[in-house]
C-alpha cells in the first residue's frame, strides 16, 4: 500500500444522518421504524449500531445501502445524498445472498463484471480477494458446498472487491456458531486494519460491539431512535483477551443497563430491511 | 453403491418382465373379463416380429423423421415463445395482468379441440400439426417459467442491485439462472405433452408419422403394428424427456450438486 492510496482512502466514507425518519410497511400497517435519527461516522471509523430487535438498526442500514428511502431527513455519504443501491456502499447480511449458480470466484467477480473488467483480470482480482478472506483453494466451490462461515467470507470478499467507501454489515455473524463467530470477528478486524474502510456494523450482541467498534451507537425501540453514543477506548490491534478486563466489564454493564431500560412491550413486526 | 444401483435396475427390469408375462398370458388365453377382452390383443411375440419388420421397411425412416421434425418444430417454437413470454410476464406486473385473461382462457382448451380450427387456419396440414404440438408444449413451459421468475429470491435481486447490476445483467445473471430449474421442468413436461398432442394430430391429419402409422394399422387391421406404434411413441417421449433432463443437469451443475 502506498502513502498516496492511504491518504485517498482516509478521505472517503464519511456518513452523515440528519434527522432521518423511516417508515416501513404500506397502508394501515405502516409504522415509523426509525424516528429522527442524527449521527455522523468519520472516514475509516468502525461504528456499531447496538440495540434490541425492533429498534430500527437494520432499517437504518438498509436505508444507507439505498434499498429504503427515508420519509424525512437526509442520509448522505461523503456529502452525496443516498438515492439508490450502489457498489460503493457494500452490504452484508446475516444470511448470505450469494448467487447459488455461481462458484465463489464468480460470485466475488460479479461487481467487476458489472464494471466491464476483462475476464482474466476479474478472475485474478477475485482470487486475490478470496485469499485475503482466507478462502485460498475454494474458488471453484458453489455456495451450497461451503460452510456458513465460508459463505460469509465470500460475501465480504464480494463486497470488498468493489472498493467500497463503506461496509454495511447487518448482524453478519449472527447465524454462526460461537467459535466461527470469534474467528470471523478477528478476520474482520484484520481486514479493517489493512483497508481502513468505514464500517457500520449492526448487532444486538454487546460483547461483539465492544470488541469491534471505535464507537457504539445505542438504539432503543418504540419508537426506534438513537439513545446514546459510547466511545470504546481499547487500543488496537485488539486481543480477544480484553473481554476479561475491568473496563470492558464496566462498559458492558453500562450497555446492559441502557438496553434493559427499554421496556419490553409487544414487538413490532419484523420487516425486511430491503424494503421489499 | 454399485450393488444398490444393480438392485434398482433389477427391480425395474423385473417389473417390465412381469408386465410382459401378464400380457402374454392374457392374450394367449384370449381372456375375456366382460368389460375388457383380450381376444383381439396380439401376442408379444407377434408384436416383436411386427416391430422387426417395421424397422426393416423403407417407410420406417419416413414415419419417424416426420414425427421428429414436427415435434422439434412445435416444441422449439413453444420453448422460445414460452420462455420469452414467461420471463416478461414474471418481471412485469402490468403485462402479466394484461395477458392473464386470454392465457387463462386458452390454457384449458385441449390440443384435440384445436384440430378443426387449425386445419382451417393453416395452409398445409403439416403446419396445422406443428401448431397442435406447439399448443401442447406452450403452457407447461410458459407457466413454469413464470413461476420460476416469480420465485427468484428477492434478496438476491437486491444484492445484485447493490453490486452494481444493470437491467440486462439482472435478467441474464440473476433472473434466468434463478428460474432455470423451473424452466427445465417446464421443458421436460412440455416435451411429453407435445408428443401426445402430435400423435393425436397425426391420427387425424397426417400422411406419415408414428401417430398416423398407429391409426393406419388399426384401419388396416394390422393389430400387432398398433402396439409397435404405441411403444415407439412411449420410447420417443421418454427418450426426449430424459435427454432434456440430462441437458438440464449438465447446464445447472450447482442445482444438482445442491440437492444431492
Amino acid at each position: 500500500m502506498t502513502t498516496h492510496q492511504r491518504s485517498f482512502r482516509a478521505a472517503t466514507g464519511r456518513i452523515e444522518a440528519n434527522h432521518v425518519s423511516i417508515r416501513l410497511g404500506r397502508g394501515s400497517s405502516a409504522f415509523e421504524a426509525v424516528t429522527d435519527a442524527s449521527f455522523e461516522v468519520s472516514p475509516g471509523e468502525f461504528v456499531c449500531l447496538l440495540g434490541p430487535s425492533g429498534c430500527g438498526k437494520s432499517t437504518l442500514l438498509g436505508a444507507l445501502a439505498g434499498h429504503i428511502k427515508p420519509a424525512a431527513g437526509v442520509l448522505s455519504v461523503d456529502g452525496q445524498p443516498v438515492k439508490d443501491p450502489h457498489p460503493e456502499r457494500g452490504i452484508v447480511f446475516q444470511h448470505h445472498t450469494l448467487f447459488p449458480w455461481k462458484n465463489a470466484r464468480d460470485n466475488v467477480a460479479f461487481g467487476l463484471k458489472m464494471r466491464g473488467v476483462k475476464r482474466r483480470q476479474r478472475r485474478l482480482e477475485a482470487e486475490k480477494m478470496l485469499d485475503l478472506v482466507g478462502l485460498n483453494g475454494f474458488a471453484g466451490r458453489y455456495p451450497g458446498q461451503l460452510s456458513g462461515g465460508m459463505q460469509q467470507r465470500v460475501e465480504i470478499a464480494r463486497v470488498l472487491v468493489n472498493q467500497p467507501r463503506l461496509l454495511l454489515m447487518d448482524e453478519p455473524f449472527g447465524a454462526l456458531d460461537a467459535l466461527t463467530r470469534l474467528r470471523m470477528q478477528e478476520l474482520l478486524l484484520d481486514i479493517w486494519e489493512q483497508f481502513r474502510k468505514t464500517i457500520l456494523f449492526v448487532t444486538h450482541d454487546i460483547d461483539e460491539a465492544l470488541l469491534l467498534a471505535d464507537r457504539i451507537i445505542v438504539m432503543q425501540a418504540q419508537p426506534g431512535r438513537i439513545h446514546e453514543e459510547i466511545s470504546v477506548p481499547f487500543e488496537r490491534p485488539r486481543m480477544t483477551g480484553i473481554i476479561a478486563s475491568g473496563e470492558f466489564m464496566r462498559l458492558k454493564q453500562h450497555c446492559l443497563h441502557l438496553l434493559h431500560r427499554d421496556r419490553p412491550g409487544d414487538t413490532l413486526p419484523r420487516l425486511s430491511p430491503l424494503g421489499l | 453403491m454399485t450393488r444398490f444401483h444393480l438392485g434398482r435396475w433389477l427391480r425395474r427390469a423385473g417389473s417390465l418382465a412381469i408386465c410382459l408375462i401378464l400380457w402374454q398370458i392374457a392374450s394367449s388365453l384370449r381372456l375375456n373379463l366382460g368389460i375388457v377382452t383380450f381376444e383381439n390383443v396380439p401376442l408379444p411375440v407377434d408384436v416383436v416380429s411386427a416391430a422387426l419388420e417395421f424397422l426393416r421397411s423403407p417407410k420406417f425412416f419416413a414415419h419417424i423423421s416426420s414425427s421428429l421434425e414436427r415435434v422439434l418444430a412445435g416444441f422449439g417454437i413453444a420453448a422460445v415463445i414460452g420462455i420469452g413470454l414467461g420471463l416478461v410476464i414474471g418481471r412485469s406486473r402490468w403485462l402479466g395482468d394484461f395477458l392473464q385473461a386470454p392465457l387463462e382462457l386458452l390454457r384449458p382448451i385441449p390440443a384435440v379441440a384445436w384440430i378443426p380450427l387449425a386445419v382451417l387456419m393453416f395452409s398445409s396440414s403439416e403446419l396445422s400439426m406443428i401448431f397442435i404440438t406447439f399448443t401442447g408444449a406452450l403452457f407447461p413451459i410458459l407457466l413454469n417459467t413464470v413461476h420460476g421468475v416469480e420465485s427468484v429470491d428477492p434478496r438476491l435481486i437486491a444484492s445484485a442491485r447493490s453490486l452494481g447490476s444493470t437491467r440486462t445483467a439482472m435478467l441474464l445473471e440473476v433472473i434466468i439462472p434463478g428460474a432455470a430449474p423451473n424452466i427445465v421442468t417446464g421443458l421436460v413436461i412440455g416435451m411429453g405433452t407435445s408428443w401426445f398432442c402430435l400423435v393425436t394430430a397425426e391420427m387425424i391429419a397426417g400422411q406419415f408419422g408414428i401417430g398416423y402409422y398407429t391409426w393406419e394399422s388399426y384401419t388396416l387391421q394390422n393389430y400387432p403394428e398398433i402396439i409397435v406404434g404405441m411403444i415407439l411413441i412411449g420410447l420417443f417421449g421418454m427418450g426426449s424427456s430424459a435427454l432434456l433432463r440430462a441437458a438440464g443437469a449438465a447446464l445447472l451443475p450447482w442445482h444438482t450438486k445442491d440437492s444431492k
